[in-house]
């Protein structure tokens, strides 16, 4: 066989690959946005759940599935960071190193339920903090740490030795190259880690049923001080989300069309995740040209 | 097979009291594990010249420069003394960051910051604590020029600096390092990566900078060695086998193993 038969032949089967794999995307989003999207109204949106059925609105879900979000994501990310950068740059290669990288391998290989029931033990029980979002929050962090750690350490390695020894030999200290100039450079490929494990986060719900819990309770989103009770912002209410309840619906749900609100609600929560990578991806692609002035 | 040549026979000059020094170094080995790359380099370099490190690839040219501001910590061990302004640098207790603002440095590959042609030039200032922005916006037009560069860049400060052709990209890196304001550039091979006219602009450059610095560059073409400096080290397998003014060194080499360099008949 010739080169340019070879050549044509690896083509064809790639394109037919790719094609499978793009093929079996787009069916299962056309699929749960066909039949979920027809159920999907504002009032469906905005709307309280009947805590005893299932039955009603998402809205407070919604809700919660966000501010969970962005809570994990306020404690993960910093902590990932720092992981991060500390193998990354200032890790020696010895056993001590490759015990923690060990850790992490074995962190991120733990099934979520482990991780929920953990959580449910140590901070619902043990630290009475109750079934809350900042239970949740952090259950979601251990189940979260290890990826964004190993991302960031990643993306900071594959920027070029060169540009370390540009910074250092400008008399800048280790930490300053790394946070001034490597990191704008990895930027984008940690915006991608980011982006990869919000989703997981946001659709993640055996971590969750233990810790956040399994009840909405009707907040006042006119009442944005996180100390009350009644305020959305509260860390301390419980706060099923999203995922959950469709698990819930699904799984005990009383209301006789519990096939279409989790089918609804399964529809909301892929546009939202996919709104959720699009602003991602925006705002790291205008950090990214703001840090290193590219077009 | 490569010849053998005695590291006993050498022709290391000195300079006397009279003569300034940039910098000097006694005694300098550098270790790689148990690769003994540099054995008892006892150079100095006179103030306000350039001079050239020459050599075959794998001498320790970069080992001897990367020690001189102490870009070898962590990846290799340097012993011996390496005088500046009267004080050892190689000593552990000297602030490192300090004495890489003094004695600055150039690589063979341009390494621009992934950031806008103004910015790799500020960045290291106001790290510094240089914070006036008149003083910065001075800073960066004076080394742009000092490394003449301006004229191309002026109008698109904001761009970049990955926009840029090669040798402006080293030439930017030229200025990034004047920008400190060091006493001594060291250059690693600047010109390696560059076109001819690039390398003439590179050259022109240096010859300029004298003036005001210290150089010291490694460089693989004599004839540029031979165009730019005034002192010129041979290099050979971890050792200064001959040091001596260029003139001196491409005219009438002193030592069997640089005639054979210089005439390159080597090996
Ligand atoms: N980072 C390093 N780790 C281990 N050994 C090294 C390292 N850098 C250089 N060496 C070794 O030190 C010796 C001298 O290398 P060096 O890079 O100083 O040579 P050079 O004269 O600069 O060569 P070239 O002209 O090719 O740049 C070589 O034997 C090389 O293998
Ligand atoms: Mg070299």
């Amino acid at each position: 066989m010739n080169a340019k038969r070879t050549d044509f032949l690896a083509t064809v089967v790639i394109n037919l690959i790719v094609a499978t794999v793009v093929g079996i995307l787009v069916f299962l989003l056309a699929y749960i946005l066909i039949s979920g999207l027809p159920h999907v109204s504002w009032s469906f949106l905005t709307g309280t759940t009947d805590a005893f059925s299932g039955a009603g609105g998402i809205g407070v879900q919604l809700f919660n599935s966000f501010y969970l979000l962005i809570l994990t994501m306020l404690i993960s990310v910093p902590i990932s960071l720092g992981a991060g950068i500390y193998l990354a740059e200032y890790a020696k290669d010895n056993w001590r190193t490759s015990l923690i990288r060990s850790a992490i391998e074995v962190l991120s290989s733990l099934p979520s339920v482990v991780v929920g029931l953990f959580g449910f033990l140590l901070f619902v029980v043990k630290f009475k903090i109750g079934f809350s979002v900042i239970s949740g929050a952090i259950a979601l962090t251990f189940f979260n740490l290890p990826l964004l750690t190993r991302n960031i350490e990643e993306s900071l390695s594959a920027v070029s030795r060169s540009q370390r020894e540009a910074g250092l030999s400008l008399g800048l200290s280790k930490w300053k190259t790394e946070i001034g100039i490597i990191l704008p450079v990895a930027l984008p490929g940690i915006v991608t880690g980011i982006v990869l494990s919000a989703g997981r986060v946001f659709g993640e719900a055996a971590a969750l049923i233990y810790t956040a819990g399994q009840s909405a309770p009707v907040t006042n989103f006119g009442d944005w001080n996180p100390m009350d009770p009644a305020s959305p912002l509260n860390p301390f209410r419980p706060a099923e989300t999203l995922a959950v309840h469709i698990w819930k619906v699904n799984t005990e749900g009383l209301a006789n069309n519990a096939a279409q609100l989790s089918a609804a609600a399964s529809a909301v929560l892929i546009i939202a995740v996919l709104l959720f990578n699009l602003g991602a991806r925006l705002l790291g692609n205008f950090l990214y040209r703001r840090v290193t002035a590219s077009k | 097979m490569l010849k053998q040549y005695s590291f006993e026979e050498t022709a290391v000059q000195t300079f006397d009291d009279k003569t300034s020094l940039a910098m000097k170094t006694e005694n300098l080995q550098v270790f790689y594990g148990a690769n003994h790359a540099m054995h008892d380099a006892d150079l100095a370099f006179p103030k306000n010249q350039i001079t050239a490190l020459i050599g075959a690839s794998g001498s320790g040219k970069s080992t001897y420069l990367r020690s001189l501001n102490r870009m070898n910590d962590g990846i290799a061990t340097v012993t011996g003394k390496i005088w500046y302004h009267n004080v050892d640098i190689n000593e552990p207790t000297v602030n490192i960051y300090e004495i890489r603002r003094h004695i600055g440095m150039v690589f063979q590959r341009p390494n621009p910051f992934a950031k806008s042609i103004r910015e790799n030039i500020v960045y290291a200032l106001r790290a510094n604590g240089l914070k006036n922005k008149a003083e910065l916006e001075e800073r960066v037009e004076k080394s742009l020029r000092g490394a003449a560069l301006w004229d191309e860049v002026k109008d698109s400060l904001d761009k970049s600096a990955l926009s840029l052709s090669g040798g402006q990209q080293q030439r930017l890196c030229i200025a990034r390092s004047i920008a400190m304001e060091p006493d001594v550039l060291l250059l690693d091979e600047p010109c390696s990566a560059l076109d001819p006219i690039s390398t003439v602009k590179v050259e022109e450059t240096l010859l300029e900078l004298q003036k005001k610095y210290s150089i010291i560059i490694v460089t693989h073409n004599m004839q540029q060695a031979a165009r730019v400096s005034s002192q010129c080290a041979f290099f050979h397998l971890g050792h200064v086998m001959e040091y001596t003014p260029t003139g001196t060194m491409f005219s009438n080499p002193q030592i069997p193993v640089t005639q054979d360099y210089i005439a390159g008949s080597f090996g």
